[in-house]
């Protein structure tokens, strides 16, 4: 029964019927009596003191039910949002932390920057209203370029609380060690890259719609949050005092997050506050072009790196410069971004012995950056599969060969890096060989010829990536500045019948949870899948979570359900014991049912759960009724998925158009639960990370500040006839220290993908002479790049 | 001031009194309270709203209200036959596990289904790929989809739908 719907099984999906029937239930689809619609007017301007605000023309308006300023968020004493990591500097010193006001008060920092929020009886009369209101603007110049945000001069964003827009100026390593390893290579390799900053764009735009209950105070918050405990933790206890008691945050069905959403944003805060002071409740919906302007960005990094080499290759030491965006205000995990979750994986899947790296993070007039799929490890990747590739260029070195003689080997796990992370498990050379055999390696000259006769460069690109994810040991994040715990919770609720539901703090937005936790427990329990239901997303009914990012879902919302299921387990077995007037001991599970051992007596689960709550033959002097366990678990490490992606493309040398012609992915993701689901992640995870290869930027004016990719027009997302099909395949070594032996899959694809297409892109034009060319490479920058190595070769 | 307008949506005769700007997707969405239908962006670029007019599939972000009197109007909420009996198209992006958040979902389906017919149930993979041209989705790396387009087309064919 349970082995077509237990782990490892390719269980179709519960969430699909609702989602293809077009009753998946959305925050802008909730039917909300009385409802009043909010718009929120955006600063156009990068840097500007606002002299005056008049909102009264506004006021009158057709429709419009109230208009709220800055200056009434001071008043009321609303908090500003946070910053929830506080990470401290290379002198021991916590960042510095400018206020993150909820609505500008006197200033506007970025285009969109939050000036009026505007309530009307339609969406349409709120958006006529902001038209009509007038804000004086005294622009000033603007801090836009990172490459240069933190020279001397440069226009300061928070000036008073974070001169020279140096947020922190942070280490890690030991620089002397580095500096003498150095001195002894036999080969250095250098490279500079910019890490393209990436606009999330997950499908369904940022929402949020509140409630305000006068008869009990109660608050409800519908928001499209990826964690709604942390939401309701953030808003009560830093952002508007609201008790976490009275305050419902329901994250129903969502959207896509990628990252996006994890974050406490200024317009659920708005609309949450405002409901009371409207009576009504308030409905808010980011149109796409504000989701562009305001979601928190990804990536942005600019960075020198140099790698150590000793005459056969061996890496003595790297050594990385960056610097990282923080945008205009500091959002919710920002700084932990650049810091933990990037510098601590420059270590990669090599033995590297010693790393130094510097991050300093700069303030620009420009949109708050935050963690993004991936977050910090896909710019890890880049940095060390870049300057790898580059490495075995310049020895003539199989690109294969080098990684694999630095390869951490099997047997020196659990290992530790030289950058705070100890892998716990992993082995590396058997994905890197799986991958070379699924992607044809050998073959591929072949295959460069038969292209050139076409008149097309044809590429080969590897990018072998570590992430630590799984977030992770409460005490270890605690250690680094993290401000919460980074447990799962998971309740496991028997109704009398038999059927269960398994309550988890994880949350849902593309993942498969319903499918793949009732996997679990079919498993574990023999519970018939279609008697399991997964209840996520509501701080009322699901008990307190951390939500879902990091790709932590399974690795730790799912041991918690295991844990919480050995709990019913427990207490199944001493009431089968009572039922079949057993000794305890003698009890055993299995498939489902309680079992009095070298006998044929038995209780199947549903029985006992049944007396539990029926109690009239049952111990009721040693066990308490019921049948409900809740538990939590904290994990001992962080989870180290690996593997290798192979990236071919073909470069059309006329256009400099780059198509990805074949990509592999062989990944050690642990044990898995529902192979279909896990290819899903990884299909998306690839695209995401092919888009920032070839296709996504995020672009400033560098002198306005204005997003110049502010639309679907500009900012090129990957469409369908972007990339091919895709080669996976899979090597198990199951994570040693959790229940489930599972690492996490949800980042993967974007973490390994930008490095093993651009090494792609590079190797592709390396004939022309060619070493270096920017991300993305898109066909205009591709086809300068040709132009300008072909004028070379003439001189 | 505001217009009536009347139509057919999923073979019910539907009505509403709109204003002049009153997009189909809002008179679906928030006069009919027919959900399914989602809005993914403000340039008519992501297809999230797409839905078939007097069978062909339309981005109904880019049409007016008005223009879609008298029309047949088909969503997502229109599609299966029942519960139990979904559109093949439907079946095969469940079977191809087509959809992750499913935001994107019910505009895919709707394109796809048009795709498949206009192209007399016979497409490869790279046709499928050119003519996802106007739907975009963030989840799935397109992979799946296109399987389950081109598992879709016979299925269609052999149900006659």
């Amino acid at each position: 029964m349970t082995a077509e719907t237990g782990i490892g099984a390719r269980v179709k999906r519960k969430e699909d019927q609702r989602f293809l029937t077009g009753t998946g239930r959305y925050v802008d689809d909730l039917p909300l009596a009385r409802a009043t619609y909010a718009y929120f007017l955006r600063s156009p301007h990068a840097h500007a003191k606002i002299k005056s605000i008049d909102v009264s023309a506004a006021k009158a308006m057709p429709g419009v039910v109230d208009i709220f300023t800055g200056k009434d968020i001071a008043d009321a004493k609303v908090g500003g949002l946070i910053c929830g990591w506080v990470v401290k500097d290379k002198h021991g010193e916590p960042h510095k932390a400018p206020p993150h006001p909820v609505m500008a008060l006197d200033t506007v920092r970025y285009v969109g920057d939050t000036v009026a929020m505007i309530v009307a009886n339609t969406h349409d009369e709120a958006k006529d209203a902001a038209e009509a209101i007038k804000v004086d603007y005294d622009v000033k110049p603007a801090n836009v370029d990172l490459a240069r945000a933190l020279d001397k001069g440069a226009p300061e964003v928070h000036a008073a609380e974070a001169p020279g827009n140096l947020i922190y100026d942070w280490e890690i390593g030991v620089k002397a060690d580095v500096d003498a390893a150095f001195a002894k290579a036999a080969h250095v390799t250098k490279i500079d890259i910019v890490n393209n900053r990436l606009i999330p764009n997950a499908m369904e735009p940022r929402a949020a719609a509140a409630e305000y209950d006068k008869g009990t105070g109660n608050y409800t918050l519908w928001s499209t949050s990826q964690n709604p405990h942390v939401l309701r933790l953030i808003l009560s206890a830093f952002v508007l005092g609201i008790p976490e008691h009275k305050l419902r945050v329901i994250a129903p069905d969502v959207g896509g997050g990628f990252g996006s959403k994890i974050f406490c944003y200024n317009e659920e805060t708005m609309v949450t506050w405002a409901a009371s002071r409207v009576g009504r409740p308030i409905k808010w919906t980011a149109e796409r072009s504000e989701s562009f302007m305001t979601d928190a960005h990804g990536r942005d990094h600019v960075t020198h790196a140099e790698l150590a080499l000793d005459k056969d290759g061996k890496f003595l030491a790297l050594k990385v410069e960056t610097i990282a965006n923080m945008g205009a205000y500091l959002s919710t995990f920002s700084t932990a971004v650049p810091t933990y979750l990037y510098a601590t994986l420059l270590a990669g899947q090599y033995t590297t012995p010693v790393i130094y790296a510097n991050v300093k993070a700069a303030l620009t007039h420009t949109a708050p950056v935050d963690a993004y799929r991936g977050a910090g490890r896909p710019e890890a990747t880049f940095v060390i599969e870049s300057i790898v590739s580059k490495a075995a260029k310049e020895l003539k070195m199989d690109t294969a060969d080098l990684r694999r003689k630095n390869f951490i080997p099997k047997e020196a796990f659990p290992y530790q890096t030289p950058v705070a992370l100890q892998y716990d498990s992993g082995n590396y050379p058997p994905i890197i060989d799986e991958a070379i055999k699924i992607a044809d390696y050998k073959g591929f000259e072949g295959r460069r010829a038969e292209a050139k006769s076409r008149g097309k460069l044809r590429g080969i690109g590897f990018s072998s990536y570590i992430e630590a994810c799984g977030l992770a040991p409460s005490q270890v994040i605690g250690q680094l500045g993290g401000g919460v715990g980074q447990w799962e919770s998971a309740q496991l609720k028997f109704n009398p019948t038999g059927n269960v539901q398994i309550l988890t703090g994880a949350h849902s937005h593309g993942q498969s949870h319903e499918t793949t936790f009732a996997q679990l427990i079919s498993d574990k329990l023999g519970v018939p899948f279609e008697n399991i239901e997964v209840v996520h997303g509501d701080t009322a009914t699901t008990p307190f979570g951390m939500g879902s990012y990091g790709s932590r879902s399974l690795a730790v919302g799912g041991s918690a359900i295991m844990k919480a299921a050995d709990k019913i387990i427990a207490k199944g077995r001493r009431i089968a014991a009572h039922l079949m007037e057993a000794d305890v001991a003698d009890i055993e599970f299995e498939n489902g049912t309680f079992k009095v051992k070298g006998t044929d007596k038995n209780v199947p689960l549903a029985q006992a759960v049944f007396a539990a709550y029926v109690p009239h033959n049952y111990p009721l002097h040693e066990l308490e009724p019921g049948m409900d366990e809740n538990a939590f678990y904290d994990p001992a490490n962080f989870v180290y998925p690996a593997g290798t992606q192979i990236c071919e493309v073909e470069i059309d040398p006329d256009t400099g158009v780059v198509e990805v012609v074949n990509h592999t992915a062989v990944d050690d993701f642990g044990n898995i639960i529902n192979p279909m689901i896990v290819e899903g992640q990884v299909h998306g995870g690839i695209v995401q990370g092919v888009g920032q290869a070839l296709l996504e930027n995020a672009v400033y004016d560098k002198e306005t500040g204005q997003l110049v990719s502010g639309s679907y027009m500009d900012y090129t997302m990957p469409r369908a006839d972007d990339v091919p099909s895709f080669k996976l395949g899979y090597k198990v070594t199951p994570c040693p220290h959790n229940p489930l032996g599972v690492k996490g899959c949800g980042e993967a694809g974007a973490i390994a993908a930008p490095a093993a297409v651009m090494n792609a892109v590079h190797d592709a034009l390396a004939p022309l002479g060619v070493t270096h060319v920017p991300m993305p490479a898109t066909p205009l920058s591709v086809w300068q790049t040709i132009q300008g190595a072909q004028r070379k070769a003439a001189e | 001031m505001t217009i009536s307008v009347a139509m057919t949506v999923n073979g019910k005769s539907v009505s509403g009194k709109v204003e002049a700007r009153t997009l189909l997707v809002q008179f679906l969405r928030e006069h009919l309270g027919m959900t399914g239908t989602h809005v993914g962006c403000d340039t008519s670029q992501c297809g999230a709203c797409v839905v078939h007019v007097d069978g062909k599939s339309i981005k109904s972000c880019t049409m007016l209200a008005v223009q879609a009197e008298g029309a047949k109007v088909t969503t997502i909420e229109g599609l299966a036959a029942s519960a139990d009996k979904l559109h093949p198209m439907q079946e095969a992006f469940r079977d191809n596990h087509a959809l992750q958040c499913g935001f994107c979902t019910p505009g895919m389906v709707m394109s796809a289904i048009d795709m498949v017919k206009r192209h007399n149930y016979q497409l490869d993979e790279a046709t499928v790929r050119r003519e996802l041209e106007g739907n975009l989705c963030r989840c799935t790396g397109y992979h799946n989809i296109v399987k389950a387009i081109l598992a879709a087309a016979p299925a269609m064919k052999s149900a006659g739908v």
